[in-house]
């Protein structure tokens, strides 16, 4: 992120990373991962390898988080490590990754509790060998929940972290 | 934007109404707010005399906003018998003590050979037969809704011996669109809520902004606030009168939880470590110069700073869970201040200096309430499932917050008063959450 936030500042830099991006095409600010914009379901067998819908269905974007904490779950660690996995044999993507809180916390407290979600998720990456740099993160605190209800069904799955694929690929 | 300017500038307080009774040694009309429960004190707040629609719309105003404060209960404009034919004299005090009304406001607007407004008004004591206070404004015409606050003010100081809020603003965060994709915009409005102008103008969820807060500079012309218009979240300040935004600082991460010092010449905010932790930092808005005030291997955020600025008080989930922490203001004398059950966070320093507001989570619940600065003698003022974000009157009599109930879709703002009686909805056109509350405007 510190790489990232370097860069933004630098116009040359900003100049070079356009003319590195093949498809460079990662809107600046994606509204994040809408249920519907995930491909789940119909036609997901048919992902071709090493595209982003391979990426969201079959290794898992999503890793999920018990309340008020950033550890990494077991299930977690084993959807991680497939990430990991596939971005060392995909190298040309770079990745953002997400961390969002439920909405049962108060807002810039959630804030750092979604960054730290994310920094647990980087790190965990890098320890499976995906390069610090290829990961930015950010966090949404409580304000991008994916599903919406007053119940634990719903808090459980907005206490997330996603990996978005950035550049290049397909 | 450009009508806030107006009003804060062409707003010229004159004389004190001469001609009737001077200040009296002994008032038998008076509120004690410190009492606990309060019995709402009646009042007759008469149309103020005018040619045309101002002079009732003024002292509709009035009995708004002291109506809505808990402790005056106007009474029905049906049940006066006294018409208010010259508010020069006195009442017919009989007439008034028959539907009991303690005190009487009277007033008069008229206009100025330059087209200014010149409102009146004379505050009377029913039972002791004299006025209390007399004052005369002059206003452009567009700021009548100041000027009845101001009344307002008026009124309240006399009766209760405080200082009163009316004449103020609120800056907070309009939220609209679904959950999945709210959008949410900067806005500004009268502490009733009228007069609302939008500071933002997205329309796309993608540029998020939250928690702004004004600065305590007079008439409080800027504001902080957090947005991801770059992409990062980061901290910006903003100048109501130009418009113009700037980043505040260069830092490499996040910056979040943005507040003013006392008199305004830094920001206090959160800066995200790299290790996914996060600090407390102040930046120098003059010099520019940044310092560091915590370094724990935990999330410290949501600092503000007590009135004379020198402590300020912080969540921190050192300890585990979310708790409320104190510090002096150059960061040292770090330590806990709140025990209960649950945990705590968004603390807030009294304008007063002796109470800090918090939001706390217990139970399942959400709860506004207040601690001592100590942590002790901690009082829950409001409890439900979502109750979050205090910020005080600029007396430190009620407390704004947001407030969600189940299955609502969304939150409102909402009043309290500081014994936890009179909780009120401030309207707004559409969900509202991150309020914060101006000074009294000069």
């Amino acid at each position: 992120m510190r790489r990232i936030a370097a860069l933004t500042r630098n116009p040359v830099a900003i100049a070079l990373l356009a003319a590195l991006a093949v498809a460079g095409c990662r809107s600046q600010q994606q509204v994040p991962n809408n249920a519907a914009d995930l491909g789940l379901g119909a036609g997901a067998s048919a992902a071709t390898p090493g595209s982003k819908q391979e990426f969201t269905v079959s290794i898992g974007d999503r890793i999920f988080f018990d309340t008020d904490s950033s550890v990494i779950r077991a299930d977690a660690q084993a959807t991680l490590t497939r990430q990991a996995q596939w971005l060392n044999k995909y190298p040309s993507y770079s990745i953002t990754v997400e961390g969002h809180a439920d909405e049962r916390g108060t807002r810039e407290y959630n804030l750092a509790l979604g960054a730290r979600r994310a920094a647990a998720a980087r790190d965990y990456l890098t320890t499976r060998g995906v390069a610090a740099n290829r990961i930015n993160t950010i966090s949404y605190g409580k304000e991008r929940p994916v599903a919406t209800c007053d119940d634990i069904s719903c808090w459980s799955q907005n206490r997330r972290a996603v990996t978005l694929l950035n550049g290049a690929g397909s | 934007m450009q009508k806030y300017l107006n009003a804060t500038l062409a707003l010229m307080f004159l004389a004190t109404l001469a001609g009737m009774a001077v200040t009296p040694a002994r008032a038998l009309v008076e509120i004690d707010v410190n009492k606990g429960v309060v019995e709402p004190l009646p009042i007759a707040i008469t149309d103020f005399l005018s040619g045309d629609n101002m002079g009732a719309d003024i002292s509709g105003v009035v009995a708004a906003d002291l109506r809505r404060s808990g402790l005056f209960a106007p009474i029905d404009k049906a049940a006066f018998i006294e018409k208010i034919s010259n508010p020069d004299v006195a009442p017919r005090f009989e007439d008034w003590k028959v539907i009991n009304a303690q005190a009487i406001v009277t007033g008069r607007v008229t206009e100025e050979p330059d087209g200014r407004l010149r409102a009146e008004f004379r505050l009377w004591d029913t039972f002791a037969g004299e006025q209390l206070i007399g004052e005369q404004f002059f206003a452009n015409k567009q700021n009548w809704r100041r000027v009845a606050h101001i009344i307002s003010d008026a009124i309240y100081k006399q009766i209760t011996g405080e200082m009163g809020y009316f004449d103020s603003r609120i800056v907070f965060v309009d939220e609209s669109g679904t959950k999945q994709n709210r959008i949410k915009k900067l806005a500004i409005m009268d502490q009733d809520g009228a007069n609302l102008e939008y500071l933002s103008r997205a329309n796309s969820p993608n540029t998020l902004v939250m928690t702004p807060r004004f600065s305590p500079s007079p008439q409080s012309r800027e504001i902080t606030y957090m947005s991801y218009e770059s992409g990062q979240p980061q901290v910006y300040l903003l100048q109501l009168e130009t418009g113009q935004r700037e980043l505040v600082g260069d830092f490499p991460g996040m910056t979040f939880a943005p507040r003013f010092t006392p008199n305004g010449d830094k920001i206090v905010m959160s800066l995200l470590r790299d290790d996914g932790n996060s600090n407390i930092f102040t930046m120098d808005l003059r010099t520019r110069s940044t310092a560091r005030l915590t370094e724990t291997n935990a999330i410290d955020t949501s600092p503000s700073y007590s009135p004379d600025g020198s402590q300020i008080v912080f969540t921190s989930d050192r300890g585990g869970r979310a708790q409320i922490y104190v510090m002096n203001a150059d960061g040292s004398n770090q330590h806990r201040i709140s025990f209960g059950d649950g945990s705590y966070s968004t603390p807030v320093w009294s304008p007063r200096g002796d109470l800090i507001a918090f939001t706390k989570q217990s139970g399942g619940e959400f709860q506004i309430g207040v601690m001592r600065t100590d942590g002790s003698g901690e009082r829950i003022l409001t409890s439900g499932y979502h109750r979050e974000g205090p910020t005080w009157s600029p007396n430190g009599r009620v407390i704004m917050y947001f407030r969600e109930d189940a299955g609502s879709g969304g939150p409102r703002l909402y009043t309290i008063d500081l014994t936890g009686r009179n909780e009120q909805q401030v309207p707004t056109p559409n969900f509202a959450s991150d309020p914060a509350w101006s000074p009294l405007l000069q």
